[in-house]
């Protein structure tokens, strides 16, 4: 019987997957760049990223327990190496115009160096590993977020600038505006398909590991260290495992984010930028895919394009120039944070999934009809 | 004499410049259910972490079916057949009953559905909470929860560290008649105990701990009987 379940599931998800991906690749086409619709795009393209590396923090902080702040550290590793190996050669004088091109003189087809840029994030992230996880809550929170700030620091060091490119911009390399395919002569861009497909693809992944036996390890270490370890859970290699795999992802998020900008530069990744994520996770609910997911598309919609009018001096038609100006957005976000975390303590979807919100809608059916 | 399946030998344990355990040697003969009893302090929790590869001993040997284990990590420990339920119980709040289970055969590989079946058998009320998350549970419950966990590891010994603790006096009593139950499917049982009364009632053999030192050794009914022990534990 659980055979045909897992068979349905499979099948459940690929569909939903592919309606997904015909969706975005239509809504790519409907809207122009010049409507005032493009913004969705934006918030696709970039929420599709958020959510990738919020479930992939969501992954250490919310099923492991482990609270780490490094996540913006483990992004500038993958940006930074997804960048420098997809540059086109032509283009390298340009790019490393005060380091003389640079050192690196080939190019890596660009999934090729997604993958790298996750593995480079995961190498790190295994070295760090060894010796911070014997640290617990706070004191790992501490040791984390100093090395994202060190590997900061090191990326925009002068003499690693023939591979980092020093402080300066990384650019001109593969974006996701440059994914499109040619239909017999009229171009589909697949912009927005791509950011979508991937961050998809690796959540589908964190999804399985997730519901695996490692999963369950993750969750009961979470719950009671010493009972796991009771259990013969190996407490270290267990959190190593969870810590390498978020940062694999958090890696491939970075280069994602590298791909939606067009640029890269190591002061884009301030610790700031992993409370945003934080912030995403607490209130899409600890333990909840869904509400990471859920929860980074709201973030960026509401950050990117909502609230944008907060800034501009006239927001749901009302005209207050002296009020709504440069800033005013953000306090406004405070505010709207500051209510989640009062009155929804458990975020949005608390440890729920999306499956679980129909299964109790079926269970009331079946009530009901009774 | 019947042989016995694990034995301690001038065991020793120390936290820091603490010497929890003071050299102890003790056996427990294979199907049987032997008890420490001990007050606070005793040293007995010490024991059974060290037995259950959790803490490290200064010195001494634990041999487990003639083999030495002192000092093996927990996972090898769990894996050769030596399960612990610990103190407060300790089960997954978090998770559904089942998941709790499942984690008990953590370092199993094969099939579980029998021995899920086999657990759910002893206690039906774990059936009926199947897919409650295990905070939701009873104290009672669980204590079920814990002691069919580390049943689901298929263990030839079972430790309990303290099952009675804070538990009402009827539940009490079935959680021991649980442990005669596991006790006669062939499971030896090492457990401890601030209850002693009860625990001495329904072992084969004990061992009065105090200070990290054993001071006395006897069947259950021996010790039940003796003066100091009734003075000591038992309060008459």
């Amino acid at each position: 019987m659980e055979n045909t379940n897992t068979k349905r599931t499979v099948l459940v998800t690929t569909v939903c997957l592919l309606v997904l991906f015909a969706l975005v690749i239509a809504l790519e086409q409907m809207i122009a760049p010049t409507s005032k619709w493009a913004m969705l795009l934006t918030v696709i393209k970039k929420g599709s990223v958020y959510a990738l590396v919020a479930v992939s923090m969501n992954l250490l902080n919310g099923f492991t327990g482990l609270f780490s702040l490094g996540q913006a550290g483990f992004m500038l590793l993958g940006a930074y190496t997804y960048a420098i190996f997809t540059i086109p050669v032509e283009n390298r004088t340009a790019v490393y115009q005060y380091f003389d091109g640079g050192i690196i003189q080939f190019c890596l087809p660009w999934i090729i160096a997604l993958l790298l840029a996750g593995v480079v994030a995961a190498f790190f992230a295994y070295l760090i590993g060894l010796p911070v996880l014997r640290l617990k809550s706070d004191y790992l929170a501490i040791a984390t977020l100093g090395f994202a700030e060190i590997i900061r620091a090191i990326c925009q060091w002068d003499k690693l600038g023939p591979i980092t490119n020093g402080s300066n911009v990384l650019k001109s390399y593969t974006r996701f505006n440059s994914f499109k395919i040619d239909l017999g002569g009229t171009t589909i861009s697949l912009a927005t398909l791509a950011p979508v497909a991937i961050a998809a693809v690796c959540i589908l992944v964190i999804v399985l590991l997730i519901n695996s036996s490692y999963g369950r390890a993750f969750k009961a270490i979470r719950d009671d260290e010493i009972a796991a370890e009771a259990m013969g859970i190996n407490l270290f290699k267990h959190k190593q495992l969870a810590f390498c795999t978020s940062s694999f992802f958090a890696g491939i998020g970075g280069a994602m984010l590298a791909m939606f900008a067009g640029t890269v530069q190591a002061t884009q990744f301030k610790s700031a930028m992993t409370y945003e994520f934080l912030l995403i996770v607490v209130i899409g609910g600890m333990g909840s895919i869904t509400g990471s997911t859920l929860a980074s598309f709201l973030f960026i919609a509401a950050s990117e394009w909502w609230l944008r009018g907060l800034d501009m001096g006239k927001f749901l038609g009302i005209e207050a120039p002296d009020i709504f100006r440069n800033g005013f957005r953000l306090v406004v976000f405070s505010v709207i944070i500051m209510i989640f975390v009062l009155f929804f303590r458990k975020g949005i979807m608390g440890t729920k999934e999306l499956p679980d919100l129909f299964k109790r809608r079926k269970k009331a059916e079946k009530e009901a009809a009774e | 004499m019947s042989n016995s399946i694990l034995s301690i030998e001038n065991l020793q344990v120390n936290y820091g410049g603490i010497e929890a355990v003071k050299g102890i040697s003790f056996s427990v003969p294979e199907g049987e259910i032997v008890t420490l009893i001990g007050a606070n302090g005793a040293g007995k929790s010490s024991t059974l972490r060290t037995i259950a590869g959790l803490v490290k001993p200064k010195g001494g040997s634990i041999t487990y079916m003639g083999e030495d284990i002192t000092g093996k990590d927990p996972t090898t420990i769990v894996t050769k057949g030596i399960t612990l339920v610990p103190e407060g119980r300790r089960i997954f709040p978090d998770l559904t009953v089942k998941e709790n289970l499942k984690l008990g055969a953590y370092t199993r590989k094969d099939d579980l559905t029998d021995d899920i079946n086999w657990v759910y058998d002893l206690f039906p009320r774990l059936k009926e909470r199947e897919w409650q998350a295990g905070g939701t549970l009873s104290g009672g419950e669980q204590q079920m929860l814990a002691v069919g966990r580390a049943l689901m590891s298929r263990p030839k010994i079972m430790m309990m560290d303290e099952p009675s603790l804070g538990l009402a006096p009827l539940v009490v009593r079935g959680i021991f008649d649980i442990i005669k139950e596991v006790n006669k499917q062939g499971v030896t049982v090492l457990l401890i105990e601030q209850n002693a009364n009860m625990a001495l009632k329904t072992a084969h053999k004990g061992y009065v701990l105090e200070t990290g030192r054993i001071t006395m050794s006897g069947t259950g009914a021996q010790l039940l009987a003796d003066e100091s022990v009734k003075a000591a534990y038992l309060g008459t």
